[in-house]
């Protein structure tokens, strides 16, 4: 067997003799590894987005809202009347045996002020359970108590966009905001979450006791009502029990009958989640595929390069079977060849499809993750488009005759 | 016990309806150290019985002995081995690679070999200066005249310690002064090692070197003699 640095040089010096062309074989590959790398970092970039997202909002996640409901024979939309209240949660959470907690809503926008500084936040009424069901821990001072939901205290944890804007370089905790002129006392910073599936910014938030946001804030003619039950469930096999379970309690509790209506909606965040997740990852799939393709026509064009090259150096076969050149020394020099072009191209094609997902996630603005994987996978499926195209070139080439090889002109 | 020797040896080409007998039942001989010259017109058979002495192609019968071996059984990838071990070939083209030096073309037979890369170097670099082109090596066969190149051949050819030198028509493509001298180097080595040198030619004066002459015509030994 020939030896193979020597090989290798050959092989070299074979691509070095026709540069041009060398090139433009390449870019084949080149433009075939770089799309399946920057489609892939698109692919996972926009997962690990949403991934993030579901892990922001909390795991095991359903959500009661208030349902469609009928006034005098007209329809009203879901939502359009607060259906649910306060003891509606506290049910949920202490019967149905798949909910490890509950957290009523009752949500409004105001304005807060601190000291000459003003903001506009979504004010949201709840219960310390929110922290919980949300996986939403408090970064500096304490979270509020079920003594402060129950006196209705005057008490506010707030989020970090809404640090940002009112405190500044304050430490919040300890301070007193005014919010509709009632005084609230800040006792704890949340932290920070990020966008929300939608693109909202979760941290443009201010928590304040469920009962003070009845009494004082966003008091409606019904006391106790809630405009939204936040559900954690005991595992994610437990989400569709637990979805059961509430819809049956409410039922009980709204005394709706066989033949009516709900008037509460439960859904199901974590499984609208996952199927977004799921598209997602057909996307990356499809993407990678085609992207593939081009990979493939890039590895019929090293095949039709190497037999324009097996013919055209088919003397130089001849020589080299005279002076005792076995069948695998000829396989292996157009292999080397087959490969080294494909290997040359995949590692150019990893730059640019490196620098191609970095391009788009700059114009584009599209969250793209090259992983080491698929950069692994590109090059290797590039290597074995190498083999795989370079063999029947190398195939051919070894069974030439040596006599009408060197008669060849 | 002869270095060459064909019992037989028939070759047929069936080229359509025809059948050509382009080697009709060969017998000879050839010992270690003989220098000697095939003639014959084109079509004599001269050239399909200098590709199957030199292990390019087999016999459809008969039998050939190289060296004591039996060619005739050998497959492809031994008939390789064989011609780099014991058959060095001078081509009327000259055969060289081209875009590689003179230095590359000679380690040629050695990459197949599996001769170390230093020795390779330093026995192509003996060999160059045996042919006379010490100080050559860099230089490519575009850059090189028709009788350096030829050298370069030769140099190729010995490079293994080949017992044989086959050389197809080695003047062929140069002029008169030329090839005496490519002439006077053959019977050189051939002096100097005792190596056996088997020259194909249609030209009486490069025969006229060689010290026993076979003619060939249809296939078949028509005489057989020293020129004297």
């Amino acid at each position: 067997m020939m030896n193979i640095p020597s090989t290798i040089k050959i092989s070299l010096r074979a691509l070095r003799g026709n540069k041009m062309r060398s090139a433009l074989t390449m870019l084949g590959i080149i433009i075939g590894v770089g799309a399946v790398i920057t489609m892939l970092a698109v692919g996972t970039g926009a997962r690990q987005k949403i991934e993030e997202q579901i892990s922001s909002m909390g795991s095991n996640l359903l959500m009661v809202l208030p349902g469609a409901s009928t006034s005098g024979g007209a329809r009203m939309g879901s939502g359009t009347q607060l259906t649910l209240t306060l003891a509606d949660a506290e049910a949920v959470k202490k019967e149905c045996s798949s909910v490890s907690t509950a957290a009523p809503i009752l949500n409004g926008v105001a304005q807060i002020i601190f000291g000459n500084q003003n903001w506009s936040a979504s004010i949201i009424g709840t219960t310390p359970g929110i922290l919980e069901v949300r996986d939403w821990p408090v970064a500096a001072g304490r979270p509020f108590t079920d003594d402060d939901v129950r006196n209705a205290s005057k008490v506010a944890l707030v989020g970090q966009t809404v640090v940002d804007n009112l405190f500044r370089n304050v430490n919040p905790v300890g301070k007193i905001v005014r919010i509709k002129n009632i005084p609230f006392t800040v006792i704890g910073v949340l932290e920070a979450k990020g966008q929300s599936a939608i693109g909202q910014d979760q941290d443009d938030t201010l928590f304040i006791p469920v009962t003070t946001a009845q009494k004082k804030l966003f008091g409606t003619q019904f006391p106790g009502m809630i405009r939204i039950i936040m559900v954690k469930a005991k595992s994610s096999e437990d989400l569709a029990n637990a979805e059961k379970q509430i819809t049956e309690l409410l039922k009980q509790r709204h005394h709706i009958g066989q033949k009516q209506e709900d008037d509460f909606t439960v859904r199901n965040l974590t499984q609208m989640m996952q199927a977004a997740e799921q598209s997602t990852h057909i996307m990356t799939l499809l993407l990678g595929s085609v992207a593939s393709i081009s990979l493939l026509v890039g590895g019929i064009g090293i095949m039709n390069i190497m037999l324009v090259s097996v013919t055209e150096r088919t003397r130089e076969i001849g020589i080299r079977m005279a002076v005792g050149a076995k069948t695998w020394d000829i396989r292996l020099q157009f292999l080397i060849e087959a490969m080294t072009l494909s290997v040359i191209g995949g590692t150019f094609g990893i730059l640019i499809g490196i620098s191609g997902s970095e391009i788009l996630s700059l114009l584009a603005g599209w969250p793209t993750v090259i992983s080491p994987a698929s950069i692994l996978l590109a090059f290797s499926f590039s290597g074995i488009v190498g083999v795989f195209f370079g063999f029947y070139p190398a195939y051919k080439a070894s069974l030439l005759s040596p006599i009408d090889a060197l008669r060849h002109e | 016990m002869a270095l060459i020797e064909t019992q037989n040896v028939t070759k047929i080409y069936r080229p359509g309806d025809t059948e050509i007998h382009a080697l009709d039942h060969i017998s000879l001989q050839i010992e270690r150290g003989e220098f000697i010259s095939i003639m014959g017109p084109s079509g004599s058979g001269k050239s399909t019985f200098m590709n199957v002495i030199g292990c390019l192609d087999k016999p459809d019968s008969g039998q050939y002995l190289l060296d004591g071996v039996e060619i005739g059984r050998l497959n492809r990838d031994e008939l390789a081995g064989i011609r780099n071990k014991k058959i060095g070939f001078v081509f009327q083209g000259f055969n060289l690679l081209s875009r590689t030096t003179a230095l590359e073309n000679v380690e040629l037979p050695m990459l197949y070999n599996g001769v170390p890369p230093e020795e390779r170097k330093e026995k192509a670099i003996a060999a160059l200066n045996r042919v006379g082109l010490g100080g050559r090596e860099n230089h490519r066969p575009n850059q090189l005249s028709g009788g350096q190149q030829q050298r370069v051949a030769i140099a190729r050819a010995l490079v293994n310690d080949a017992p044989i030198i086959l050389a197809d028509e080695p003047t062929g493509n140069l002029d008169t002064k030329t090839s005496s001298e490519i002439m006077d180097l053959l019977v050189k080595l051939n002096a100097a090692s005792q190596m056996t040198v088997v020259l194909v030619t249609h030209e009486p004066d490069i025969a006229r070197y060689s010290r026993r002459v076979i003619k060939f015509l249809d296939g078949r030994i028509i005489s057989d003699s020293s020129p004297g």
